[in-house]
């Protein structure tokens, strides 16, 4: 690792510490995420960490990239998901597929905080079966027209632009949507178990006219590449955010059961308590060691790297909600109580389980890996 | 060549059938041999493997839909580096 870049994620474990995890609870309650703070985000490099630097970018590798997540991530889910969103899922969707002129439109004024981007996938009646989506363009002269709905889509109520998914009934294309157009509504949703602050929204596209030129990659490569694309850097994202919620949770309970006294003696020195810190620790340390594989997969863009990634978002979503349980389960009654930051680990885990591919549809796609993987392979 | 594009749609065909056979001009698409991360990573293969990058113009999902034409579609590009 390069002094630069280790420069890079000790300022932004700074940044995480003093800026962000002190008001992780206080962002929740208000359901906001400050403004101010993602202007300082961009400004330190964090929402173009992956752009080269052409584009006002750190340019990180895959590993470096995940390191930063995690650090993010561990401070505050909300913060992480921005990254996920407007850095993995749109960021790099015009990075692999957008043209020169798309890039030096969007990239520089993402990378620096300037404009906030949202992925516009997921309808009310359409979420894991993504390519029946409902929401539709028509071609006019130089523009299409947009109709339809979006739902769950985290930080489009404060997006400048949106990567909408829309089809024509025989093509399915993506297009950079600005929010300011005549046509488009965005409505908040609350009452969420978690990710309060991350402005999840409904939208509807009421006769939306958007440039032609705002199609992002090939005429019907909107599933096929960009939704692609997109959803596996989700993916590699929500792998590190579900890592460092898993290493929050532990930090967690080791603290406070090596302060908490029962029966006159502390927590920890109870065998079951250091049942739950065993189990901990051994996911976490075999998953970071995982995830540094998946990373040097993506680095050299091996085949089996889309497959991996989606093994990697499984299991650390998985050990985030087991070590968060048992984090809660650890600080007793206090584990249910907003003041103790497990509270929030333990909801925001859930969430992992569920986006960028629900746990159960990634089992359908890592057996089939499995099955084809580990076939005949000594006879 | 040819033998390295069916190992790869070999290696990720949805379909476990040990009798399935990918003939040079079967549709790949329409046959259901693959679902819809296989474009992308598709793509990812031939740019790596054969170390060539495919333009926009060559992105039509139609040049990777049978064995013959990825080959073809290779063929086309890496004569191109090589003139």
């Amino acid at each position: 690792m390069s002094e630069v870049i280790q420069d890079f994620l000790e300022s932004a474990k700074e940044f995480a510490n003093t800026k962000i995890r002190p008001f992780a609870a206080e962002f929740e309650e208000k359901q906001q995420f400050p403004a101010q703070l993602i202007k300082e985000m961009g400004k330190a490099k964090f929402l173009g960490a992956t752009f080269p630097e052409k584009y006002n970018g750190m340019n990180l590798d895959p590993y470096n990239y995940g390191l930063l997540t995690e650090i993010i991530g561990k401070a505050d889910c909300t913060a992480r998901s921005l990254l996920t969103v407007h850095t993995s899922l749109v960021g790099s969707a015009i990075l692999r597929w957008g043209n020169e002129a798309q890039k030096n439109k969007w990239l520089p004024d993402m990378a620096e905080g300037n404009i906030i981007t949202a992925f516009a996938l997921t309808e009310p009646n359409v979420g894991t079966d993504a390519s029946s989506i409902q929401t539709s363009y028509e071609e006019k002269e130089n523009a299409v027209i947009i109709n339809g709905s979006k739902k769950w889509i985290t930080f489009s109520g404060v997006a400048d632009y949106l990567l909408v998914i829309a089809t024509n009934g025989k093509k399915v294309n993506a297009y950079m949507v600005d929010t300011k157009t005549p046509g488009v509504t965005i409505k908040p949703i609350k009452g969420l178990m978690a990710a309060k602050a991350s402005y999840i929204s409904e939208i509807e596209f009421t006769n939306v006219e958007v440039p032609k030129e705002n199609r992002i990659g090939v005429d019907g490569g909107g599933f096929a590449y960009i939704v692609s694309t997109a959803l596996d850097h989700g993916r590699y994202s929500i792998a590190w955010g579900g890592l460092a919620i898993a290493q929050e949770a532990l930090e967690a309970m080791v603290n406070y059961s090596r302060e908490r006294k029962q029966f006159g003696k502390k927590i920890y020195t109870f065998q079951l308590i250091q049942e739950m810190i065993a189990n901990a620790v051994a996911n976490i340390h075999s998953t970071r060691a995982f995830l540094e594989k998946v990373a040097s997969l993506r680095q050299q863009n091996h085949q089996d790297s889309v497959n991996e990634t989606i093994i990697a978002k499984y299991l650390t979503s998985k050990i985030a909600m087991q070590i968060s349980t048992d984090a809660v389960q650890v600080h007793g009654g206090n584990g249910f109580y907003n003041k103790y930051p497990v509270e929030r680990l333990f909801r925001e885990a859930k969430v992992l389980e569920v986006i960028e591919g629900t746990s159960q549809v990634l089992q359908n796609i890592i057996s089939l890996y499995g099955l084809k993987k580990y076939y005949k392979i000594n006879c | 060549m040819k033998e390295k594009i069916v190992k790869f749609i070999s290696d990720n065909l949805i379909n476990l059938d040990d009798e399935i056979e990918i003939k040079d001009d079967d549709n790949i698409f329409e046959k259901g041999f693959v679902n819809s991360l296989f474009s992308m990573k598709l793509l990812n293969y031939i740019e790596t493997e054969f170390n060539m990058e495919v333009d926009d113009d060559d992105m039509e999902i139609s040049n990777f839909s049978s064995v013959n034409r990825i080959e073809a579609l290779i063929k086309k590009k890496t004569e191109v580096l090589s003139d």
